[in-house]
């Protein structure tokens, strides 16, 4: 069954707390070099053959991510 | 008994028996539902409460939103009946797109619990009416996804259609765009509120009975209607 992956992220001007805390957390483990960190959220569907990439997109759009603060991508 | 009043109990909801109670204390007649039920039981008003819907898996009240009782509830916002939420129920709101914006995590990164000071900014919502315009309330606040967030346009719109039912009043707690505690649809019948009136209603367990006035202003509206 072919899978298909939704990754999403917060829109780059929504600010992401948990990003920074992670950041944070680099600095104390004595890693240089990494400026800034989003976190976002890995989604992988096992779907049917023939499931097109309207309904990925419509699924994305109204469940996986909202709009309104987050941006998706999907891949086959 | 006064109008029936709902208030809907989802899996991790924490405060639908304080609501419960407010609409109580209020004179209304307090009606427990069921987030798996289509069916309403004949409410004409419903609260969405706060806590922790669905374990706030994915994002708070995202999957909340697709409940059989929030299809009717959706149905029903769009037809003029009044619907408040409260915090998670906020969360919700904004979800099902019955309001614009949505909630992120404080921008602090902590979870905020305290009594807060509120401006009542919008005395015309379906259930802000017995306040005054720019009267300040006492009720508590408790939150970890309480930044209230949208576009500069939606912003501007809200504050131009004075759809502002609450501000902050101090230091804002949570990174809330513009010190926003709850809004209104323009319609004024559904509103999204983060604090919490339910739990500032009677002098023994409240900071306040500030609270109240949100239970009975419905009660108003509906009993005029």
């Amino acid at each position: 069954m072919p899978r298909v992956v939704v990754d999403v992220v917060m829109k780059p001007e929504i600010l992401d707390p948990q990003g920074q805390a992670i950041l944070g957390a680099l600095g104390r483990l004595g890693i240089e070099g990494v400026s800034a960190v989003r976190q976002g959220k890995h989604f992988e569907l096992e779907v049917a053959e023939g499931v097109s990439d309207e309904t990925i997109t419509k699924l994305a759009d109204t469940l996986l991510a909202n709009p309104v603060i987050e941006e998706f991508t999907i891949r086959r | 008994m006064g109008p029936r009043v709902g208030v809907v109990t989802f899996p991790g909801s924490l405060d639908d028996r304080d609501a419960l109670r407010a609409v109580r204390l209020a004179g209304a007649e307090p009606i427990p539902l069921w987030h798996g039920d289509k069916w309403l039981d004949n409410v004409v008003a419903v609260v969405l409460p706060g806590g922790f819907s669905y374990g706030d898996y994915l994002r708070c009240g995202a999957i909340a939103r697709f409940s059989p009782a929030m299809e009717s509830i959706i149905d029903g916002a769009k037809h003029g009946m009044p619907v408040l939420g409260i915090c998670n129920g906020f969360q919700v709101l904004c979800e099902a797109h019955l309001l614009p914006g949505a909630l992120i995590r404080n921008d602090h990164r902590k979870f905020v619990c305290r009594d807060q000071r509120l401006r009542i900014e919008n005395t015309s919502s379906a259930w802000t009416t017995g306040y005054a315009a720019g009267q300040e309330i006492l009720v508590p606040l408790k939150n970890g996804e309480g930044g209230y967030v949208a576009d500069q346009h939606t912003l501007d719109e809200l504050e131009g259609e004075g759809r502002v039912v609450a501000r902050y009043v101090g230091d804002n707690p949570n990174g809330s765009y513009r010190a926003i505690a709850g809004i209104s649809n323009a319609a004024g019948n559904v509103v999204g509120l983060m604090p919490h009136p339910e739990h500032a209603v009677e002098a023994l367990t409240g900071p306040s009975t500030d609270g109240l006035t949100f239970f009975t202003s419905v009660l108003q509206q509906l009993v005029a209607r």
